[in-house]
């Protein structure tokens, strides 16, 4: 006898419905697990080096050498410093290459990070002698941001990265270095999502630049490097707890 | 037979008129010289004394990166573009002095021109007491003797768009220009593709491409 079931009610075909949805479902929780902020316990501290313009960009030109060499080889030594304290470091480039703002701030806001410092160098003014000058973004701080436009992202966090600079402050003071703090429009720092301050190295005045060409600073950029260093301990040890990313 | 004494007559007449010409072509020359100096420095219009007033500058120091209030006598036009110009040109000559808080070369001349356009409310027309966009036009030689650096660059912006708000309180917002065109930086770092806010001095994000 030959029984023919209702068209409506395919076994078969149900089958393969819930294999289809299974797999679907598979595949959902795999891309939520990959895009998912690592768990607390897990998370690591992150700090990105963004070592300034690079590639047809020199910046400013120091006693002897381009802008762009002088934040390359800080961002060396710096990354250096902070690997022996066992921080996962991050650059935006590691050679004499151009790297468009925007490309900095995906790099930046793809690991996460716990801090990032963009690194410029400048010759300081004759009255004041080598100097660090540390920039937050100027732009008005926004809260409950829920999805930032892309060139105001920083916007939900001036409040860290305030705070981020009071730190790294307070470490360049304690190490006898002379700092300001100022506020200006950083166009890569502007679209970060993650605690970021600007630092600028100024190691000669202009006055010494034009009379001693080609001396040699390297021992007070040892000194910046020490300090920040120790600036990005504290701040982890602080406020910069892994996995504490809210702005 | 010519007499001796009329040859000796027009020798000296001769003489006599040859250098009278070289001394009138001469003068012709020295007098057509003058008359050409003369035309450079001729002032096309009347000169206006303006009428002296307080100016508000707001003067940067790279010392400790602030921007801080001087007041000055200054002579200062009735027309608000030809005002902001002064000022500005002003706080200029006060940063290409040999003892400024905050060096620059270049001096008064480095600011082309300004212009003030009205901001309209949305949807709406612009009145005689709305906000004004000032768009300030600088020389390229102003620009490429800035000195480079995040600090004097924003401190340069922030001290000329402070000082047309404290001067122009309707100029609300701030666009930079050289030699009539964008320019991406001042001289490497300052951001001049966007509108400053000149009372805050903060930059705004896309409210005018």
């Amino acid at each position: 006898m030959s029984t023919r079931l209702d068209n409506s009610f395919h076994p078969g075909a149900l089958i393969r419905h819930l294999v289809v949805l299974q797999a679907t479902l598979g595949c959902a929780q795999l891309i939520a697990a990959q895009q998912a902020p690592p768990a607390p316990g897990v998370a690591r501290f992150v700090v990105v080096l963004d070592a300034a313009h690079g590639g047809d960009d020199p910046g400013a030109r120091l006693a002897n050498q381009a802008e762009k060499d002088y934040t390359l080889a800080l961002s060396v030594k710096l990354r250096s410093l902070l690997a022996a304290r066992g921080m996962a470091v991050v650059t935006t480039r590691e050679s004499d290459a151009a790297v468009t703002p925007f490309a900095r701030a995906e790099i930046a806001n793809r690991v996460n990070a716990a801090a990032c410092l963009s690194l410029h160098a400048a010759l300081a003014s004759s009255k004041t002698g080598p100097a660090v000058h540390l920039f937050v973004s100027s732009l008005p701080t926004a809260k409950d941001v829920r999805f930032a436009p892309w060139r105001s992202a920083q916007a939900g966090w001036i409040t860290r990265s305030t705070a981020l600079a009071g730190v790294l402050n307070s470490a360049l003071t304690h190490a006898s270095i002379a700092v300001t703090l100022g506020r200006a429009p950083l166009p890569a720092i502007d679209s970060m999502a993650c605690p970021a301050v600007a630092v600028e190295v100024a190691p000669q005045s202009r006055a010494d630049a034009q009379n001693a060409e080609g001396a040699d600073d390297s021992g007070f950029e040892a000194q910046v490097a020490e300090a920040l260093a120790a600036a990005l301990v504290e701040w982890r040890s602080g406020e910069g707890q892994p996995g504490d990313r809210r702005p | 037979m010519i007499p001796r004494h009329h040859t000796v007559l027009f020798v000296i007449l001769l003489l006599t008129s040859v250098t009278m010409g070289a001394v009138l072509w001469n003068q012709l020359r020295r007098a057509h010289e003058r008359l050409l100096r003369g035309q450079d420095s001729a002032p096309a219009m009347a000169p206006q004394v303006a009428p002296t007033e307080q100016a508000t500058l707001m003067v940067a120091d790279d010392a400790d990166d602030s921007v801080e209030p001087r007041l000055l006598t200054l002579p200062l036009p009735q027309n608000p573009e030809a005002r902001a110009h002064a000022v500005l040109g002003k706080l200029l000559d006060l940063y290409a002095a040999p003892d400024a808080t905050h060096p620059v070369p270049g001096g008064a001349g480095s600011i082309a021109q300004v212009f003030l356009v009205p901001i309209g409310e949305r949807g709406g027309r612009a009145s005689a007491a709305s906000p004004q966009l000032a768009v300030v036009n600088l020389t390229s030689a102003f620009a490429a003797g800035h000195p480079s650096g995040l600090e004097t660059e924003t401190l340069t912006v922030r001290s000329l768009c402070a000082t047309l708000n404290a001067n122009l309180p309707r100029v609300t917002e701030v666009r930079f220009l050289v030699e009539g065109q964008t320019r991406t930086t001042l001289a490497g770092h300052a951001d001049l593709m966007r509108t400053y806010l000149s009372a805050e001095t903060a930059a705004t994000e896309g409210t005018h491409p």
